[in-house]
């Protein structure tokens, strides 16, 4: 090896470990990552120990990585600034080297070690977020002691079923604070993928088998933007993949069981002449497919819509508001193209629905709450 | 056939490329399809950002949007980087090796036709009720669910135009081991020589996944068939599998040929060897291998469970190791050197930070736990156009410029090329860089649409700028190549002046048969120790000057992928028009006929005699 080159890489290396320690880099990235995003959605600020856990695996691993691009650089650009023909002359031949073992050896095993470094975590992580056994754990009484959720993803909404309190709802997730929640995942037609990004990483919904995970979730949704967090669909699956979101609404253990306790009991109620129409515009033209009350089972044909006032949104993604309710029932293909909604023509013997049906059913539909 | 120049009217210069067994007439082919894929792929890339320009924009519909992103994929992986790198291959690696041509000239003509009519197949789709719309990695529940005939047209062409691909690998396969010069060990193989072999390898055991899968579901929408329905007993996971086991390899097919264009590039304007060159060649084997041992890492959150997602997660971080060896080999070809920035070379300097940065991100993916966050949001998708732009491409437009002289005897503008780098580059990473963080803020992957006020604004309109750059960088391209061409000055062998490998030692333009005599390889960079030695002929050849046995030219291969063609569209409309079915049989008729006539017919070829041969200069 010739000598210029050994001292430069040399010293390269050196001043580069000097300048850059890991620890200091660490804290840099996190101050920098937080800034990045919206709290309701980005997996920069982790909203429960799993997403957590994977911020920090995102923390190592961009410290160590940014470690490599740094020594690369550093290299890189010494020998493009000290071996330029300018500068060695315009006739010179170099020396025509063939290689180095000892280099060799410096950039195997160090890249090696660096590996390990991440693996371990890696591996460990693995295991940890595939944990699914306290799913069965019961108390004294043989009752579930977690809470257990199974989702079912549809053509482009989302089933969420409790199976063990004996309440159903869609598009808006219920959760409780401070322990873990487990999920079991499947899809009803196509695969789709459930992610919310604020709470961990996604899990995949497959047509031909059931998948688990858990997730927890530390605070409660009300102080956020919306007072929900947001979850996608990740996975490919149609037309309206885009537009196939669902909102998270963490409450605390006692409000979650408040809420469960109102889920089971309530009765939808037609509150005023308005909704009353508009309760048997629903029994005849939309009940076949949408139940009204949160008691039972999941495999509705459309989502269970018992909580529909007490929500965040239409339609899983615009906003909750009469008219945009009322843009939606009477053209679902035109907002969310390729959902299985049936067209307001086949719902009202041939008729569009008129203005005043319209009305009738937005304001029915709005008084759905089992919260208020 | 006489090799004296003469003026060629247009209909015979089109039957003469129509029918045309030399591997450098192929390769101007390969390069003019996929460099028009590459466009149509590229105006593809323009209309998704334009989309995604600002939010909840109504460019294209829900529909629509899908069709293009999965045609972009399609396109520039099938269509348009894999064809132009097989017509580097084609154009440089026999020269690169000493040989007459591919050990199969019949097939390698087969091979580019089957490519050609697979990509028009495809791309027909546009014209005929809507292209396919599950994404270029078409996962069965959605692609069997997918109304119409798009899935049809992408996994019937893709059919015909990877067979097309695979009939290539073997054939430089055969080449590489076969007909190497004499003293052309495998460790005197020049880089690019060497990861065409490893890459033609990894064609070899990679596409026949590809090839039953996309059999497979072909027999379930056209024949039903039930392989992937899983109601009927079908797993929609095995096409996942299948798709994977194929398509990571396929990353090294792209990338390990744009490696061996880049140890070209460094050795000759650093004007020195390449750095720890047995190093460089078990690393490439390396990566080959380990290549096919983590396809599952695409596919850590379908939940195949935690031995598995661990398993493959240690596994993918492995493959950092070899790549880290070509990082720093090449570095350190650089150090000492004396490093002339030409227009290649910049490609290359451009190339060391970009893949270095899709490098790690890689291995950040290959996190399994991490990768539960990553996985389908826009932050893979920064990943893969980091590794495949920022690698691939970068390779091929740098490839264009350094063998543009061995190809056409022409020089492209080093003005106007340098223009394309800086466009290029910096719309690469404007558009590429910001998508990290989208992804990191929850932005989920293949979405037409977002709503304001989610935090994505601004990077989505950034990441659209830079593709305008990208885009303005490849007008001049055209620009430049369009000029060059109509100027058309000769350069000459060995433009660049430091040459070391045989290919700049041939004269220009490159006669049909090549090396007038085999040359002898006296060791690595045959051509460099020639010119240190003051050989003026150029090199020391192998044999005395004899006749040389040439292949005929075939219309056969043309005719043969017509079939196939044809027999495409009899088999898309089975069931369905009454003409399918004889449409069907007719097509594979003509193949089948052809297949006779090659197989029955005596085909010996001809040869140039000695005579002729003293007679001449230069090429035809």
């Amino acid at each position: 090896m010739n000598t210029t080159m050994k001292e430069g890489f040399d010293l390269a290396m050196m001043k580069g470990l000097k300048k850059w320690r890991l620890f200091s880099l660490l804290a840099a990235l996190t101050i920098f990552l937080s800034g990045c995003g919206e709290e309701y959605l980005s997996t920069l600020t982790p909203a429960g120990q799993v997403g957590r856990d994977q911020f920090n695996l995102l923390l190592l691993a961009s410290a160590i990585m940014t470690f490599v691009v740094i020594v690369v650089v550093i290299i890189y650009v010494l020998a493009l600034v000290k071996f330029r023909r300018k500068k060695v002359g315009e006739n010179v031949i170099p020396k025509q080297v063939e290689g180095s073992h000892t280099l060799e050896v410096i950039w195997t095993v160090i890249p090696i070690l660096l590996l390990i470094i991440l693996a371990v975590p890696t591996v460990i992580y693995t295991y940890k977020h595939a944990d699914v056994a306290a799913m069965d754990h019961v108390d004294a009484d043989g009752n579930k002691t977690a809470v257990t959720v199974n989702v079912t993803a549809k053509l482009y909404w989302w089933e969420f079923e409790y199976p063990d309190l004996g309440v159903v709802t869609a598009q808006e997730l219920v959760v409780p604070t401070g322990e873990k929640v487990y999920f079991n995942l499947k899809a009803a037609d196509v695969k789709h993928s459930f992610w919310i990004p604020a709470a961990g990483g996604k899990m995949d919904t497959n047509v031909e088998n059931v998948n688990q995970f858990y997730l927890e979730f530390d605070k409660e949704s009300a102080d956020l933007k919306d007072g929900v967090f947001y979850g996608k669909c990740a996975e490919l699956c149609g037309p309206s993949h885009a537009l196939m979101d669902f909102k998270v609404k963490t409450l605390s253990r006692d409000d979650f069981n408040a809420w469960v306790e109102s889920a089971k009991t309530t009765e939808a109620v037609a509150d005023g002449e308005l909704a009353t129409q508009g309760e048997e515009i629903f029994n005849t033209s939309c009940i076949a497919c949408h139940a009204t009350s949160a008691e039972g089972t999941a495999g509705g044909v459309g989502p269970n819509l018992a909580t529909f006032g007490d929500r965040n949104r239409v339609a899983g993604f615009m906003d909750h508001t009469e008219e945009d309710l009322k843009n939606w029932i009477s053209d679902p293909q035109k907002y969310k193209p390729g959902n299985l909604m049936p067209q307001p023509k086949q719902l009202n013997d041939g008729k569009e629905f008129s203005e005043e049906q319209l009305d009738a059913l937005a304001e029915y539909l709005m008084g759905l709450s089992i919260e208020k | 056939m006489s090799s004296i120049a003469q003026k060629k009217g247009f209909g015979a210069t089109l039957w003469d490329y129509l029918t045309t067994v030399d591997h450098k007439k192929i390769a101007v082919m390969y390069l003019i399809a996929g460099g028009l894929f590459f466009v149509i792929g590229g105006i593809e890339a323009m209309l998704i950002r334009i989309q995604l320009a600002k939010p909840d924009n109504d460019f294209v519909s829900a529909g629509l949007f899908n069709e293009i992103i999965t045609m972009h994929g399609t396109t520039m992986i099938f269509l348009a980087a894999m064809p132009i790198l097989f017509g580097f291959m084609n154009a440089v690696m026999p020269l690169q090796i000493g040989a007459r041509d591919v050990a199969f000239p019949f097939l390698n003509s087969l091979g580019f036709w089957l490519f050609l009519f697979g990509g028009l197949f495809l791309n027909l789709s546009w014209f005929m009720g809507g292209a396919p719309d599950a994404g270029w990695t078409s996962y069965a529940s959605l692609s069997l669910a997918s109304p119409g005939h798009g899935i049809d047209f992408y996994a019937i062409g893709l059919q015909i135009a990877g067979a097309g691909t695979y009939i290539g690998g073997i054939n430089f396969l055969v080449t590489i081991i076969n007909m190497r010069a004499p003293g052309m060990t495998y460790m005197r193989m020049p880089l690019f020589t060497w990861t065409t072999f490893v890459a033609s390898a990894l064609i070899l055991f990679a596409f026949p996944p590809l090839t039953i899968g996309l059999f497979f579901l072909i027999l379930d929408r056209m024949f039903g068939g039930n392989f992937f329905d899983h109601t009927m007993g079908g797993n929609t996971i095995i096409w996942e599998h299948l798709f994977w086991i194929f398509g990571h390899p396929e990353v090294y097919i792209l990338i390990l040929p744009a490696f061996g264009i880049f140890s070209e590039i460094f050795t000759i304007f650093s004007r020195k060897r390449l750095f720890g060159y047995s190093s460089m060649v078990f690393a490439t084997v390396l990566i080959g291998f380990l290549g096919f041992m983590v396809w599952a890492h695409h596919m850590f959150t379908v939940g195949l469970g935690p031995t598995a997602n661990a398993i493959f997660a240690v596994a993918t971080m492995a493959i950092a190791v070899p790549t880290g060896m070509k990082i720093f080999n090449w570095l350190l070809t650089m150090w000492g050197g004396s490093i002339k920035v030409t227009t290649p070379m910049l490609y290359a300097l451009g190339f060391i930070p970009s893949f270095v940065a899709g490098g790690v991100t890689g291995v950040m993916q290959g996190a399994a736990p991490l990768d539960y966050q990553l996985h389908d949001s826009y932050f893979i998708v920064a990943h893969f156009h980091y590794v495949i732009v920022g690698g691939v491409v970068l390779a091929i437009l740098a490839a264009v410029h350094l063998y543009w002289p061995l190809m056409f005897n022409q020089m492209l503008s080093e003005r106007l090329g340098k223009w394309t780098f800086w466009f290029f580059f910096i719309g690469f990473h404007l558009t590429f860089f910001i998508q990290h963080f989208l992804g990191l803020m929850g932005m989920p992957r293949r979405v037409f649409t977002f709503r304001a006020d989610q935090g994505w604004d601004l990077f989505n309109l950034i990441s659209s700028v830079g593709a305008a750059f990208m885009a303005i960088g490849v007008i001049i391209l055209v620009y430049n190549i369009i000029v060059t061409a109509v100027r058309n000055v000769p350069v000459g062998n060995d433009p660049w002046e430091d040459g070391r490998t045989l290919e700049w030692a041939i004269p220009q333009p490159v006669p049909f048969y090549n090396f007038r005599q085999t040359p002898l390889v006296r060791g690595l960079d045959p051509f460099w120790i020639e010119k240190q030695e003051g050989n003026k002929e150029g090199m020391t050849y192998a044999e005395p000057l004899s006749d040389i046995h040439m292949p005929n030219n075939s219309f056969i291969p043309f005719v043969m992928t017509v079939g196939l063609f044809i027999a495409g569209f009899g088999a898309l409309y089975h069931g369905e028009k009454d003409w399918a079915l004889p449409v069907l049989i007719l097509g594979f008729a003509i193949t089948f006929s052809s297949m006779a006539v090659r197989s029955l017919k005596d085909d010996h070829g001809f040869h140039i005699h000695k005579e002729d041969l003293m007679n001449e200069k230069g090429g035809k």
